[in-house]
């Protein structure tokens, strides 16, 4: 039984490449069911951040907690969505494979897949509208398909925590939508996800609470108090003309 | 019965290193397997220094040691700020030398020369046999090569979702707690030890071409990692067997022969493969013109 314990806290973390520091002191705690945006510049160590709590990289300072553990010993209560740029996606396989994948962190040291795992994967298949695609050379998917496979990857660890690393870069709008209500369901269902993401005209429509981050961490905290346009402007300095979105019933799609 | 053991004995080889060649071209690879075919080399030498004899058992340990070696200098070199070909370069061809040297230092001391460490003596490899209290079981070089086969399908068979999510995602590997730089470094030991057990029939050029060139036509032929293992391993075979029989026919080098066998393989694949042919995209441009 997981306790008390927030889902995902991290504090004092320092993380950087070739001495240069490209994370700087950030903490912060996750709570359940929360929906939160990682909003910054580009080099502002979004991604670094992710990688960092996940033990992909070092980090020089700092402790990440997951419901109240380090990383290494829940492992299996986090889910990761790398960047779709990271893998090669001409690589031999095809999408019900790939969501398969999601199921080895499960499997332990020597047991393979099996008819189980392949319908529980063939479900989050399902579950991102890809179904038809189960047996398609991961090629030959548009990139929001590939997107989606990733997350059906995703969904396929059955994770407590998401991690997700610009789900949102470069997908079509039908994508887009399936996206939003597969987060929207996670957060129902009690999870926790932090998504990396650049679209700041979508922030206030998708996310709970906005992590600012430039290096530092500039804020964090509910997405109206975290969200602002003074806030944004000491992230993003004078590298943005933004304007805030102005919230409107329906906001086009 | 001498055409036998060179056909099973060029199959072995291009069995082992068809399979390890999957891995090593899907992780972008491809020249990790000549460098450390090549590196392997001062590991044979000392071996056959130290031990006098061309005890392959003493032979696969320098290798490994070697192997290994150049693989940690290399990143060794990376991560020193070296451009990652270079330092491949620059690891690969010095400990090479450096065999080169040892071996024609000793070349009076020890039965190895050079050109057939370069380029193998399959046919050769027969005659040297192994006994066993007055019993011939058969070629030495069949026994090495079918033990490093038995263990390459054994690793690959029971951590292929393993070796599979590291080549596909390393990242989602590490996340998931999947030991990545042990699996890299079983990897690299499996491409030593098929290099040390290979050299002797096809030397340590022409085995490269059996790591890359089979699995390389077999990525053009399948969608599936375990369909391209299988197409893999046999076009390294069907390369052994016309390849001896274009040697036997021109009186040629059989190594030689057998990995051109494989290049042309290789050649009709690029050109007719069903879906990722040249032909096939040709013909897909036409009709999408159309």
């Amino acid at each position: 039984m997981i306790g008390a314990a927030a889902p995902l806290a991290v504090s004092g973390m320092t993380v950087a490449y070739r001495k240069k520091p490209v994370v700087q002191g950030v903490s912060f705690e996750a709570k359940k069911g929360e929906l939160i945006g990682i909003i910054g510049p580009n080099g502002a160590g979004k991604s670094t951040l992710i990688k960092a709590i996940l033990g992909l990289i070092p980090a020089l300072e700092g402790e990440v907690r997951i419901y109240g553990k380090p990383y290494k010993q829940q492992r299996k209560l986090v889910g990761y969505v790398p960047q779709r740029e990271s893998v090669d996606w001409d690589f031999p396989t095809h999408a019900l494979d790939v969501v398969t994948m999601g199921r080895y962190g499960h499997l332990g040291l020597f047991r393979r897949p099996g008819r189980k795992e392949k319908e529980l994967a063939f479900e989050c298949l399902e579950k991102v509208g890809m179904a038809a695609f189960a047996n398609r050379q991961i090629g030959q998917l548009s990139g929001g398909q590939q997107q989606r496979v990733f997350l059906a990857r995703a969904l396929a660890q059955d994770a407590a925590l998401y991690l997700m690393d610009e789900p949102f870069a470069g997908v079509d709008a039908a994508t887009e939508k399936a996206i939003v209500l597969l987060l929207d369901e996670l957060k129902r269902q009690g999870r926790t996800v932090l998504v990396v993401h650049h679209d700041l005209t979508t922030v206030t429509e998708y996310f709970d609470s906005v992590l600012l981050l430039n290096g530092e961490k500039i804020a964090f905290g509910p997405t109206a108090a975290a969200f602002t346009p003074e806030l944004l402007h000491r992230a993003y300095g004078g590298k943005l003309g933004f304007r805030m979105p102005v919230p409107t019933a329906d906001s086009g799609e | 019965m001498s055409g036998f053991w060179i056909i099973l004995i060029g199959s072995l080889v291009a069995s082992c290193c068809a399979i390890l060649g999957c891995f090593l071209i899907l992780r972008r690879m491809a020249l990790i397997g000549d460098a450390i075919s090549h590196a392997v080399l001062p590991g044979i030498a000392i071996a056959f220094l130290l031990s006098g004899s061309r005890d392959s058992l003493f032979m696969l340990l320098g290798a490994a040691v070697f192997g290994f070696a150049a693989v940690f200098l290399i990143q060794l070199l990376k991560r020193g700020g070296v451009q990652g070909d270079a330092s491949l370069g620059v690891v690969f061809t010095a400990l090479f030398a450096i065999g080169v040297v040892l071996i024609s230092l000793n070349a009076r001391n020890i039965d190895l020369d050079l050109d057939c460490v370069l380029f193998g003596e399959i046919a050769y490899a027969q005659w040297n046999t192994l006994a066993l209290g007055g019993v011939e079981l058969g070629p030495k070089a069949v026994w090495l090569l079918g033990f490093t086969l038995a263990v390459i399908l054994l690793v690959v068979f029971l951590f292929y979702k393993q070796f599979k999510l590291i080549s596909f995602d390393p990242a989602l590997a590490a996340a998931l707690g999947i030991p990545v730089a042990l699996f890299h470094y079983v990897l690299m030991g499996l491409v030593s030890m098929a290099s040390v057990s290979s050299f002797e029939s096809v030397g340590a050029i022409l085995v490269v071409g059996l790591l890359i060139i089979p699995p390389s036509a077999a990525y053009l032929l399948t969608d599936r990692l375990g369909v391209m293992l299988a197409i893999s391993v046999a076009i390294g075979v069907v390369s052994a067997i016309a390849g001896y029989g274009a040697a036997a026919a021109l009186d040629a080098s059989i190594a030689g022969s057998m990995v051109c066998a494989a290049g042309l393989l290789f050649a009709l694949a690029f050109l007719f493969s069903p879906k990722h042919g040249w032909l096939a995209h040709r013909l897909a441009r036409h009709r999408a013109a159309a």
